[in-house]
């Protein structure tokens, strides 16, 4: 019979195995769950990895001047800079404010878009979280609206 | 299972835009419904995407995406024929993964 | 002396000249722009995937598909046959539009309890199939224009019936569809009501259902659509597929003649 020690170490191998293996690396979820939990956009940023918060021109945030339904509203987060580790998409008014983290890859664009939910008419913010620690913003006010009987 | 995503990949010049349509509920875990319970969250976590099998894309998603969710990424070169897939996984453990070719 | 003259209105100019102008964008075109933003990736591709799924699969009592259906133009035509309906159908002798026809397609070729189909609440079992189903149905005409026939008796009925709904007061509020949808240039809120009695134009009122709507997630097909107005009108529930609806899609569709089908569409 296995002994417990015997078991623990099968256990680590398979996990290893599973990783060499190409099973999607799902390794960020701990590290960043004080950041999807966080109020406020500074703190997520900060939980996130960002130590300085600096507005940039050059992180564009693509998002529309007012949605017709604060359930689905577009927004997406993209840059030409070097150097970024994560980008991050969030909404100052909602009870917490982080929408995504997307990790920058080599294989692709720092280009991503994706539709979150508004509580009220709120800042969105674009942050890309570089490798030095900055934290690069841009915000654009969205108006939430309340339309009308749906048709 | 999870209804199947829908899944666009489309290659122009040196780059291929992927857009993804997911299904699922995506409950912030806030809402009530109409007898007054709290409806417990439910929500994609964590996405991931591969181009020929080699990983490219890991993301992870709050509470706030939006219900039935769509996701856009580019993917430098890629080309025609190619395969792309992409899998969810949300905080009940439930995973999905579909594929798709570029055209 | 006036030692304001020499160069205060030079100055003042100047400074109207540095204004920048500020061309204020409409809250109609800031809506625009949203839905623009949202047309490619509407989720209603993931209930037109589903229906087409549901078409080909065997399924019920009777283990069978739905590819024998006939929409009107034949059995298994399904291309083309949205912008046709509602209209006349020799078998069951009776009017009848894309969801009711789906129903009887799924009793006669499957087994299905129509009436039990009829009863079940929308977005609940076999309700969530047929609306499916209507959206990959519609999918398959989506650009082309409506041509609902007025050859049979029936069908010119239906359409007189329909424009008398149209019009009929009722309810607490003694509203009619035309109270809200009679005139041009309405709306409630942020919402455009579009003029219905006659053609609204491309994409709009009937030739944009069924559609995904963003606000409650939810897909609604022409059925649900005209039940939630006489919710909103303070009627009673018109039975699903009742004469009464199917009349109102006749005296719509025939109103939208020559009118691009934009169907599955998004709304708010």
């Amino acid at each position: 019979m296995q002994s417990r020690r015997e078991t623990l170490q099968h256990s680590v191998a398979v996990a290893g195995l599973l990783a060499s293996a190409g099973f999607p690396q799902f390794v960020h979820a701990a590290l960043n769950k004080n950041a999807f939990e966080a109020k406020s956009v500074q703190d997520a940023v900060k939980a996130a990895g960002g130590a300085s918060l600096i507005e940039s021109k050059d992180v564009t945030l693509t998002a529309p001047d007012i949605a017709e339904n604060g359930a689905v509203v577009p927004m997406g987060i993209s840059t030409g800079l070097p150097g970024v580790k994560h980008l991050l998409l969030l909404v100052e008014k909602n009870p917490l404010a982080l929408v995504a983290i997307f990790q920058s890859s080599e294989a692709l664009e720092n280009n991503f878009l994706t539709r979150a939910k508004m509580g009220q008419t709120s800042d969105v913010y674009a942050v890309a979280i570089m490798a030095d620690g900055k934290a690069l913003w841009a915000k654009k006010e969205v108006k939430v609206t309340l339309g009308g009987c749906g048709g | 299972m999870a209804d199947p995503m829908r899944i666009r990949a489309q290659a122009a010049g040196d780059k291929t835009t992927v857009r993804v349509l997911m299904s699922h509920e995506m409950e912030t875990g806030q809402r009530k419904d109409a007898a007054g319970k709290t409806v417990p969250a439910w929500h994609i976590q964590e996405v991931t995407a591969t181009h020929n099998g080699k990983q490219v894309l890991s993301a992870e998603w709050g509470t706030a995406v939006s219900k039935n969710p769509f996701m856009q990424f580019v993917i430098k070169g890629a080309k025609a024929g190619d395969k792309i897939a992409v899998t969810w996984k949300d905080n009940k453990g439930d995973m999905r993964t579909d594929e798709a070719t570029v055209t | 002396m006036n030692i304001f003259a020499n160069w205060a209105v030079p100055l003042a100019l100047t400074l109207l000249s540095a204004l920048p102008v500020v061309a204020q964008k409409t809250a109609s075109q800031g809506i625009d722009e949203y839905r623009a933003m949202l047309a490619d990736g509407n989720p209603a591709e993931l209930f037109e995937a589903k229906g087409e799924d549901l078409w080909k699969k065997a399924r019920g009592p009777k283990n069978a598909s739905l590819e024998k259906c006939d929409l009107g133009k034949g059995p298994g035509v399904f291309k083309g046959a949205f912008v046709e309906l509602p209209r006349y159908f020799a078998d069951t002798q009776r009017m009848q539009d894309l969801e009711s026809r789906l129903v009887t397609c799924m009793e006669a070729l499957q087994g299905w309890d129509g009436a039990e189909i009829a009863k079940t609440p929308f977005g609940q079992g076999e309700q969530t199939n047929v609306t499916a189903l209507a959206t990959w149905i519609a999918s398959e005409s989506k650009g082309q224009r409506f041509n609902l026939s007025q050859n049979h008796l029936q069908e010119k009925t239906f359409y007189e019936v329909g424009k008398r709904l149209f019009y009929q007061r009722g309810g607490t509020h003694d509203f009619s569809c035309a109270s809200c949808h009679g005139e041009e240039g309405k709306r409630i809120r942020l919402q455009d009501l579009p003029l219905l009695s006659k053609s609204p134009g491309d994409g709009v009122g009937f030739a944009a259902w069924p559609a995904y709507r963003v606000s409650n997630g939810q897909m609604w097909g022409m059925q649900l659509r005209l039940n939630d107005c006489y919710r909103q009108q303070r009627f009673p529930y018109p039975g699903f597929g009742s004469d009464a609806t199917i009349a109102l899609s006749t005296y719509l569709g025939v109103n939208a003649k020559g009118a691009v089908s934009v169907a599955p569409a998004l709304k708010r």
